[in-house]
């Protein structure tokens, strides 16, 4: 059971993404709050009531390679597919142009929010799908646009993002598969590619893998890199899935979590590619895919929160074990009322309410730094998306990791036993700091590449921001004083380890910083989100439990998680002298 | 073809429900919810117009406080063409035969040749309302419908019953009154909420329609469900299976 949380989303877009005011950019002439609120409700009522359910079966019985290379879901994978598909949510944010509903991008990700939270695994192929289609829409050919994005839009076809080899993972610029000319301007693709997420399946009647190859004479590394489409059916004339294209999933992989979701080794032996953008040119593509795909896996963070939070919760209100304190003789407490139970509890919703803001914040950057009407202010946007989106990665998918953990710990010896379904949250949890950039990679990103953006500019004006959520809540009087103060300590401590990062010459001290680092920034941004959100439910928290929750819980992250953070300090500002006193062989190697 | 369905907001289910203490009648909030039984129905109504074909309209029909609209928005978002709501304080708390009064007033002002209802609401449970509609409007009531078939001149269903079902027809105009699980309701489209802005909205008082509100029913007192009582603990002497059967018996299970 998935009761989506509307009220919050809701809430978040008001008060965080302030959607009145983006939805007056001429861009989105056809979109209104109301209208917005209902297709929340009713997304919701479809997440929660065809996708939710076929999550523990897509666990138990998984995704399954047969003999003859095809790959088969569950069959209520498929018929929820369908569904999905029938029901036009997959082109939210799409190019109305190419049947897409052109609504704000932070609107996609209120959606993709309840369909990850549904099912994680299911997710990942409207996830990927959606890649494909960012990727085509800006670097693709008219050509292409008009043979696929129709297609991926609807969902009637799905996508993959095809990078992965055995020796080139996090380090792409090792690649081999190679592209050959041919001579009526296609290509030729070979190589074996691995990791290869929904690469195979039954779902929909054509996959358009986009991969990445070496075409002949290319400079080594990630400068030599080119992009192709390689369509499992080619379209024939009518644009109808056609002849076969030598593409096959050779195995899929025995897996930790997400079992629903097929992960594929797929081999291209001379497959007919279609070059995307210029020879050469693929990484600036496929970064284009990748950005969009770090925030959708972050989201994923929150989904797993959110559903581990509500089993719990729903757990914890029913088990009884114990007396709470002061408690009747006669009958057992239900473990809610245990002080640590609650904390935990606890510690999941404010996490999870905190990962909202930021996500849908970054979501708001993008949607601005694409349709602001100036130019400035779209290239401010800009930036600050690509400053927030390793951060949303990397924090939210090691809290996804942590808070599953914590639900498991609320169910007791049950939560270990698979039929509570808690277990499930966690395994499934623990591929997200791995895939799409290992959060490890996401720290390098935000220090080496992110606060130097325009000479620590764009770090700086954001720190700014977080201060002025603090000065404003000097409005809201003595209520919010001690968010106020404990969140101005939070940014304080964050300037700190900024402007060190920003002094080092040495590149190792960065890198050595990278992961306290990043976990610092994550927490102190997702405090001030949750403080703006307080600010707003301050006046009615009297006489609405939402509200009052919302304050109760900010004041509860402020004064008691965040505090955590800074414990961080000290490792986010030590250069890496430390980590190599330990010498390799002294480690035992 | 003109189908009426009849739906009714009500407080979402998932949220506890509460009485105002001065009159005994459920608190209504501003947001209620689609009766979630009403789904089936109006998936019905959209099914016979779909194979009736281009002109057939479903309109749907409802009483009650109006709100934020929000349960008619999922009923137009479906696929209705248009709604009438007869919203008016007067008739709060009206009891069943009253609230169907009112529908077939509405009902027939609109003309129709199906109506289309639940069986009965998840809020109040009377059940008795689709035969009131169907008397009052003079026609055939086809109740407890698990399954729906079109005839030349009329309709033909399976009407659900205890031990099985009866096959039961009759010529147009019908009040119909549909099972939930008759069909599988479809989800409302990313394009027909959009659409479903657009549609028509007729919203109506009881004089509007000619109704006099007069009720013959009125609550005397609501008291709570009993607690309950613990139950009976029989020891396994070698011989408790007896005493389980005579049980058994006597509530007449066996």
């Amino acid at each position: 059971m998935y009761r989506p949380p509307l009220r919050d989303i809701k809430f978040v877009l008001e008060h965080v993404v302030d959607l009145e005011a983006l939805v007056k950019l001429p861009a989105y002439d056809h979109v209104d709050v109301g209208t917005v609120h209902g297709l929340l409700d009713e997304a919701g009522r479809f997440m929660s009531e065809v996708v939710a359910p076929t999550n523990r079966v897509g666990d138990t019985q998984g995704a399954i390679r047969n003999d003859d290379g095809t790959v088969t879901v569950p069959e209520e994978f498929a018929k929820a597919y369908q569904q999905y598909v029938a029901a036009g949510w997959n082109g939210i944010k799409s190019d109305q142009g190419y049947g897409g509903h052109g609504f704000p991008g932070v609107i996609g990700l209120a959606v993709q929010e309840m369909l990850t939270t549904a099912n994680m695994a299911f997710s990942l192929c409207p996830m990927l799908t959606m890649s494909a289609i960012l990727a085509l829409t800006h670097h693709g050919t008219e050509e292409q646009k008009v043979t696929y994005l129709e297609k991926l839009i609807s969902g009637e076809w799905t996508g993959t993002m095809v990078l992965t080899e055995p020796e080139a993972g996090s380090d792409l610029g090792a690649l081999r598969a190679k592209a050959t000319p041919a001579d009526d301007g296609t290509w030729r693709v070979s190589g074996t590619k691995i990791f290869i997420t929904w690469g195979e399946h039954d779902m929909a009647e054509n996959i358009v893998h986009l991969v990445l190859a070496r075409a002949p004479d290319g400079p080594p590394g990630t400068k030599g890199i080119s992009l192709f489409i390689i369509p499992k059916f080619l379209p024939d004339a009518d644009g109808r899935p056609g002849e076969a294209n030598a593409v096959s999933c050779v195995s899929i992989e025995h897996k930790l979590g997400i079992h629903g979701s097929p992960t594929c080794v797929m081999a291209f032996d001379e497959a007919v590619g279609y070059l995307v953008g210029e020879v050469n040119d693929g990484m600036r593509a496929m970064f284009t895919m990748m950005n969009d795909a770090r925030l959708h896996v972050g989201l994923e963070g929150l989904g797993i929160t959110e559903r581990a939070y509500q089993l719990a919760a729903a757990h914890a209100a029913q088990r009884t074990q114990g007396r709470a304190v002061g408690a009747s003789h006669v009958t057992a407490t239900p473990i809610i009322e245990h002080p640590d139970v609650r904390r935990m509890l606890l510690t999941m919703k404010a996490y999870s309410e905190a990962m909202r803001g930021l996500l849908y914040d970054t979501a708001r950057a993008i949607d601005l730094s694409h349709q602001h009407p100036d130019q400035s202010t779209r290239r401010h946007f800009h930036d600050r998306a690509s400053l927030l989106t390793p951060v949303a990665k990397a924090w939210c998918t090691d809290l996804g990791v942590e808070m599953a953990s914590l639900g498991v710990q609320i169910h007791g010896g049950m939560g270990f036993v698979e039929e509570t379904g808690a277990a499930q949250y966690y395994r499934d949890a623990r591929i997200a700091p791995i895939y799409e950039g290992t959060n490890g990679i996401q720290g390098v990103d935000l220090v080496t590449r992110k606060l130097p953006l325009a000479g620590g500019e764009v770090v700086r004006s954001y720190l700014d921001e977080l201060a002025g959520i603090c000065t404003e809540l000097e409005a809201a009087g003595t209520e919010l004083a001690s968010v106020r103060r404990g969140l101005e300590q939070g940014v304080d401590q964050l300037r700190t380890a900024t402007d060190w990062l920003l002094s080092r010459t040495d590149p190792n001290d960065a890198l050595a910083a990278a992961t306290p680092y990043l976990r610092l920034f994550g927490t102190v941004a997702g405090g001030c989100y949750l403080a703006r959100q307080a600010r707003a439910a301050v006046d009615g928290a009297g006489d609405d439990d939402f509200l009052a929750a919302k304050v109760a819980t900010t004041r509860f992250y402020v004064d008691q998680l965040l505090p955590q953070a800074f414990g961080l300090v000290p490792a986010a500002t030590a250069d890496a002298s430390a980590l190599f006193a330990v010498t390799t062989e002294m480690l035992g190697v | 073809m003109k189908i009426a369905v009849c739906v009714k907001q009500i407080p979402d289910p998932a949220t506890p429900y509460s009485l105002d203490p001065a009159t005994h009648f459920v608190v209504r909030p501003h947001d209620q919810v689609l009766d979630d039984t009403d789904r089936y129905g109006i998936e019905v109504g959209l099914q016979m117009a779909a194979a009736a074909g281009d002109d057939a309209t479903v309109t749907v029909f409802s009483m009650g406080p109006s709100g934020s609209m929000q349960g008619i928005r999922q009923a137009l978002s479906m696929g209705a063409d248009g709604a009438v709501v007869v919203d008016d304080p007067a008739l709060r708390g009206a009891e069943a035969l009253l609230t169907a009064r009112i529908l077939a007033a509405a009902i027939a002002r609109h003309g129709f040749d199906v109506v289309v209802t639940g069986t009965e609401s998840t809020d109040g449970y009377s059940g008795v309302v689709p035969q009131q509609i169907a008397e009052l409007l003079g026609v055939p009531a086809l109740t407890f419908a698990r399954k729906v078939e079109k005839t030349a001149d009329g309709v033909r269903i399976e009407r659900q019953t205890a031990t099985g079902y009866d096959v039961v027809e009759a010529a147009l105009p019908v009040v119909l009154s549909v099972t939930a699980g008759s069909v599988e309701p479809r989800y409302p489209s990313f394009k027909g909420i959009m659409a479903a802005k657009s549609k028509p909205v007729e919203t109506l008082t009881a004089s509007d329609l000619g109704v006099e509100v007069a009720t013959a029913q009125a609550i005397q007192g609501v008291e709570p469900v009993p607690a309950r009582q613990a139950g009976e603990v029989i020891e396994d002497d070698g011989e408790a299976h007896l005493r389980i059967i005579a049980l058994l018996e006597q509530r007449k299970v066996v």
